[in-house]
């Protein structure tokens, strides 16, 4: 099968963000809170990118903000992921006051934005990873439930669901053999458009100062500590903010692979 | 002299196809065919699915539907090639000189305007009469197409009127302009075979009466041998055989034709009395939530090894009776006995021996079928699930089973989609195979395939029962089919059974009145049936 | 009744339901979590004693239904409560906050609904070809891009390199309506863009989604000219789903005027809410969030409603 450029392009550069992540304490030039320049120094040989509003390096703080954002965006992602399908799963296979009971629930917390949600949580918990982790997992998870749940419930309605229950095939079979096969691909690609939906949203809550707290940064923070130099005609936040693109475009260019190839697998919808 | 009207040469039509995954290809829809129709004449293009007659009809208007292009012959059209014709004049000529009729009337009209607007529309879009006029004329065409309240009948929005009366106000919109040839593209297939009788009734009246030229698409022969004076048999975009009606009916050259006109011939005698093998007593059900019953009182036998046809149109509760047969929907009152032992109403409290024993083959194979299984799980499943089969015995099994559905080797390991849609049904016929089973609920199995394709699968299940002693529940409501394979018919309607008994006696007078009309509805492969049909109707009329 | 009256009427009852169900979430389940707002105005060495008296002066001795119903009670008749920061009366403080915030949005819709109809109906009549491409790749990005990165990238390229526009939307009382419209423009782009992107892809889907139906072919197949088509037969029935579409994004654009008045640094709802979360001022959150969270079912609640009254099948049942 040959990967379109688009798809390459993109998994070359997913790629190269995480394994930057991974490798941060390995790869950075200097430590992560170290002062080692000037007020917003322009790039040199010393430091490719310059330094920040007190003096770090700015290559540093990007590779160690890149691993806390690419961290807790995983982390929710994982978190919401599991979630919301097993839940939406659930709800769809099992009917009745379980499903609507959850369903209510989803649409309950769904009518509120998800941001202001989070601010009104944030101002009464402590501002921690693992804090803000399980509020942006759990609250992106409703979104998950509501398309697995659609997904298997297109499944459920099929003959061969029905076939496999005249049968007198237990949850398990029915379930994992039968509706899960068929529910992977629009998952996948949901899977990807998730994480790029907790990047956007672990960097607004940084900037906003509501995140990941100092002297620990992500790229929001990164934009927020150097976002006053801007008037002053001096660049440096607008580097975190197009790292911030480019993770999100390159994980939207892998999704969309995704969905074309696993939907035209062997026995696809076609 | 004729007057040809329609003049295609040598037509050759082609379409981009993109399968997932693999480079688009070129694909031939219609290849080298050549045909022509004489001002008020009407020609039948018939075929199964795939032959091309819809899109050789939609030609006739220059029209490609998706990205199909028109690629080689000629197309005149009152004495001018419009093959190639610019956009400008291809609006010109659309509804004004041809206009179409969709299967889909329901679909084909926009929902947010009312019918007379749509009606109207080509005939004040090309000026070809004023609004009073054209108005007029609608009213006229309402009330020989037989609508109810003629006036009033165009004020309606699409959504408030039924099926069959839809199919007529699209042929009234389809006439309205006055055009020289109209396309009726299978317009009565979606509709009940009671409603098919009286929307083709007014079809070919008002073709008669309006002198207009028509090309009428079907998959029916019995059809199209009603409305059309000659008829074009097509297969894979190909022309197979053309000539008059009668001759294509009574005297075909062709193999294939000869195949499509012999198949509704197949006739099965009935079998001797045996003892049931089910017995639905007294059954009433409804659907949760609803306050009304879908069947009602509903008792039944079914011997052994025998076929019973339960035949109905939409609405008369047929494929509600299998659901409370497999324990889908529990019944209100009543009883079904199986073997010799009460069935639990409900699924989930029956036996493993009971689910075995009671398979179910349906409508639409594709989707009865997990389409990321391969047909070796597909039928090793009930292999392994109710008799324990593994590895090499199970696999083993399966080629059996394959064998005698008429499959052979090589199909063990490819996924549905890798399958024609006769092959799908038959993988569904081993899977209910498989178990084992004393009873088949047969939901419909034929209706969504090709006539001869269908033939083949009916003739199989007439084989198996001979060989396995296997009892069917065939539910359908195509008579033709029940004439094939029953033993015994029960006729519904409305939730109610009308009329019960063996083959014999159901299909010989005196009958009640619906199994009367449904009977005299099915359509006959005889010329003039049509109208010897409407004309013992209205006598029976006159003389009450 | 007209059952489209009736249909109506419901959806307006739920809506409000909704409402109440997500003031006990904002305010019940806030009390719910593990925290303690005495706690967190008097810090950690507090004494026990200034705790309890703290907690029985802001009420929070009582049980936390009591204390609901009193706050909902006071919401109702326009008594926000007061902030515990500042100790100012919340609804005096967020008076001229929102008319701020609602003069940006105001705008910013004012704009993108007109721009995002018209490029969705070009992207859908140009479905594939060049003008589709490139409106849906532009699109693509700007979906992919924070609201606060598009905030930067427009303050840093058009008010400090370019130098066309004030960098900071500095608004107050008794400015006049042109020097006011001057200060918000940056916000306005960054909201118009921000809004843009998703208002237009799911106009150009809706618009597609009606243009493939069967009726549209039949049009076709009258000899109709494609603007016929569109504007006789597809516009009709594309209203409800394209007004949908445009109440979803401008409930979307209640998420976006937060942290694009952050940015610009504007005097609004979204400012203040912000500041009071670090702040950890719970009773100013509570109100606010509250505001947004109904001005968000608000607008889903008039989408569905015009959806009801431009369907058919309804307005004219059998």
């Amino acid at each position: 099968m040959r990967i379109p450029l688009s798809a390459l392009v993109g998994m070359v550069f997913t790629g190269a963000f995480f394994l930057a992540a991974i490798l941060a304490p390995l790869i950075a030039p200097y430590g992560m809170a170290e002062i080692v320049g000037g007020v917003w120094d322009p790039a040199s040989g010393a430091h490719l990118l310059g330094t920040d509003a007190i003096g770090r390096d700015l290559l540093t703080r990007m590779i160690y903000g890149g691993q806390t954002t690419i961290f807790v965006a995983s982390a929710a992602t994982i978190l919401s992921f599991t979630l919301g399908s097993v839940l939406g799963f659930s709800a769809a296979v099992a009917g009745g006051w379980v499903d609507q009971g959850l369903s209510r629930l989803v649409d309950l917390v769904m009518a509120i934005p998800a941001l202001i949600l989070a601010l009104v949580i944030l101002s009464v918990l402590p501002v921690t990873l693992t804090v803000l982790i399980l509020v942006m997992g759990l609250l992106d998870a409703t979104r998950v439930f509501r398309l697995a749940r659609a997904v298997a419930v297109d499944i459920t309605v099929m003959d061969y669901v029905e076939a496999a229950r005249l049968r007198g095939e237990g949850w398990g079979w029915i379930i994992f053999r039968e509706i899960l096969p068929n529910a992977l691909s629009p998952l996948v690609a949901e899977l990807g458009l998730r994480f790029i939906f907790a990047v956007l949203f672990i960097s607004t809550l940084s900037f906003l100062g509501l995140g990941v707290q100092p002297p620990l940064a992500d790229w929001g923070g990164i934009v927020k500590e150097n976002a006053s130099g801007l008037v002053y005609g001096i660049p440096a936040a607008l580097i975190p903010a197009f790292a911030i693109a480019a993770l999100a475009i390159s994980v939207n260019l892998v999704a969309d692979w995704v969905l074309s190839r696993t939907t035209s697998l062997k026995g696809g919808r076609g | 002299m004729a007057d040809t009207l329609l003049d295609i040469r040598n037509l050759r039509i082609e379409a981009t196809s993109y399968p997932p995954g693999e480079p688009p290809r070129d694909v031939v829809l219609v290849d080298d065919v050549s045909v022509s129709v004489d001002k008020g004449r009407v020609l039948g293009l018939i075929g199964e699915s795939g032959a091309g007659k819809s899109t050789i009809g939609l030609s006739s208007m220059a029209y490609g539907r998706g990205g199909v292009r028109l690629t080689g012959g000629t197309i005149a059209l009152n004495g001018r090639d419009i093959r190639l014709a610019d956009a400008k004049a291809l609006r010109a000529l659309r509804g004004r000189e041809v206009t179409y009729v969709a299967q889909s009337a329901a679909a084909a009209f926009n929902p947010a305007i009312p019918l007379m607007d749509q009606v109207i529309e080509t005939s004040l879009l090309h000026k070809v009469m004023t609004r009073a006029e054209a108005e007029a004329r609608a009213i006229l065409l309402f009330r020989k197409l037989g609508l109810p309240n003629p006036e009033r009948f165009g004020k309606r929005y699409p959504h408030q009127v039924s099926g069959g009366q839809l199919q007529r106000a699209m042929t009234a919109m389809a006439l309205c302009p006055k055009p020289d040839l109209v396309i009726f593209d299978e317009p009565t297939t979606a509709l009940d075979v009671t409603t098919q009788i009286e929307v083709l009734a007014a079809i070919k009246e008002a073709i008669r009466d309006t002198g207009v030229a028509a090309l009428y698409i079907t998959h029916d022969l019995a059809v199209v041998a009603q409305v059309a004076d000659d008829i074009l048999v097509l297969r894979h975009g190909k022309r197979v055989e053309y000539g008059s009606t009668a001759q294509i009916i009574t005297a075909p050259a062709e193999p294939y034709t000869q195949a499509l006109v012999s198949v509704r011939s197949l006739d099965h005698v009935e079998k001797s009395d045996a003892p049931a093998v089910l017995q639905i007593q007294n059954v009433t059900a409804r659907y949760q939530g609803t306050s009304f019953d879908v069947l009602k009182n509903i008792t039944l036998d079914l011997p052994a090894g025998q076929t019973l046809a339960v035949v109905g149109e939409s609405g008369s509760g047929k494929s509600t009776l299998a659901r409370v047969i497999t324990g889908l929907l529990p019944p209100g009152q009543g009883q079904i006995r199986f073997a010799g032992r009460n069935l639990a109403p409900d699924l989930a409290a029956r036996s493993r021996d009971d689910l075995r024993e009671v398979q179910m083959i349906y409508q639409m194979a594709d989707t009865a079928m997990n389409p990321r299984q391969t047909v070796g799980t597909i039928i090793g499943r009930p292999l392994e699930f109710y008799f324990g089969l593994k590895g090499e015995a199970k696999r083993a099994r399966v080629q059996e089973l394959l064998d005698q559905i008429e499959m052979g080797k090589g199909f063990i390991d490819r996924y549905p989609a890798e399958l024609s849609g006769g092959q799908k049904q038959r993988v569904c016929i081993a899977r209910a195979l498989a178990a084992k089973p004393r009873l088949i609920i047969c939901d419909e199995v034929t209706s969504a395939l090709d006539p001869l394709v269908a033939d083949g699968i009916l003739k199989l299940l007439l084989d198996l029962q001979a060989a396995e002693g296997v009892a069917y529940l065939f539910i359908t409501h195509d008579l033709a089919t029940v004439r094939a394979i029953a033993d015994r018919i029960a006729v519904m309607y409305r939730g109610e059974v009308r009329r019960y008994g063996s083959k014999t006696d159901v299909l010989a007078p005196p009958y009640d009145a619906y199994t009367e009309l449904l009977l005299s509805s099915v359509p006959d492969m005889k010329l003039g049936w049509l109208e010897g049909v409407l004309d013992s109707r209205k006598m029976a009329a006159a003389g009450h | 009744m007209h059952p489209v009256l009736t249909l109506v009427v419901q959806r307006v009852a739920l809506g409000f339901l909704l409402l109440l169900a997500v003031s006990a979430v904002i305010f019940l389940g806030v009390a719910a979590l593990p925290g303690d707002t005495a706690q967190a105005i008097l810090g950690q060495s507090a004494t026990p004693q200034a705790l309890a008296n703290l907690r029985a002066e802001m009420g929070l001795d009582q049980p936390p239904l009591t204390r609901y119903f009193n706050w909902l009670g006071g919401v109702l008749t326009g008594d926000l409560g007061t902030s515990i920061s500042n100790g100012t009366d919340i609804a005096t403080a967020i008076g001229q906050r929102l008319g701020n915030t609602l003069f940006l949005a105001f705008w910013a819709a004012v704009i993108s609904v007109p721009l995002a109809i018209l490029l969705g109906l070009v992207a859908a009549r140009y479905n594939g070809r060049w003008p589709d491409k490139l409106i849906s790749g532009v699109t693509l990005s700007t979906i992919s891009l924070p609201e606060f990165v598009v905030g930067y990238l427009v303050l840093y390229f058009l008010a400090v390199k370019w130098q066309l526009f004030p960098s900071v939307a500095m608004v107050f009382p008794g400015m006049g309506l042109m020097e006011r419209l001057n200060a918000v423009i940056l916000p306005v782009i960054v909201l118009v863009l921000v809004v843009l992107a998703h208002m237009m892809r799911m106009t150009r889907a809706a618009i597609l989604n009606v243009m493939q139906s069967a009726y549209i072919e039949t049009a076709e197949l009258k000899g109709l000219s494609p603007m016929k088509v569109i504007w006789r037969h597809a516009f009709p029935n594309a209203i409800a789903p394209v007004v949908n579409v445009v109440m979803l994004n401008l409930a979307y654009l209640v998420v976006g005027v937060v942290v694009v008045e952050v940015v610009f640094v504007y005097p609004g709802m979204g400012q203040y809410l912000v500041d009071h979360v670090a702040k950890r001022d719970l009773p100013v959150v509570q109100a606010v969030g509250l505001i947004f969270a109904a001005v968000y079912i608000g607008l889903n609640i008039l989408a569905d409603v015009i959806s009801i009254l431009a369907n058919p099948r309804l307005r004219h049942p059998k």
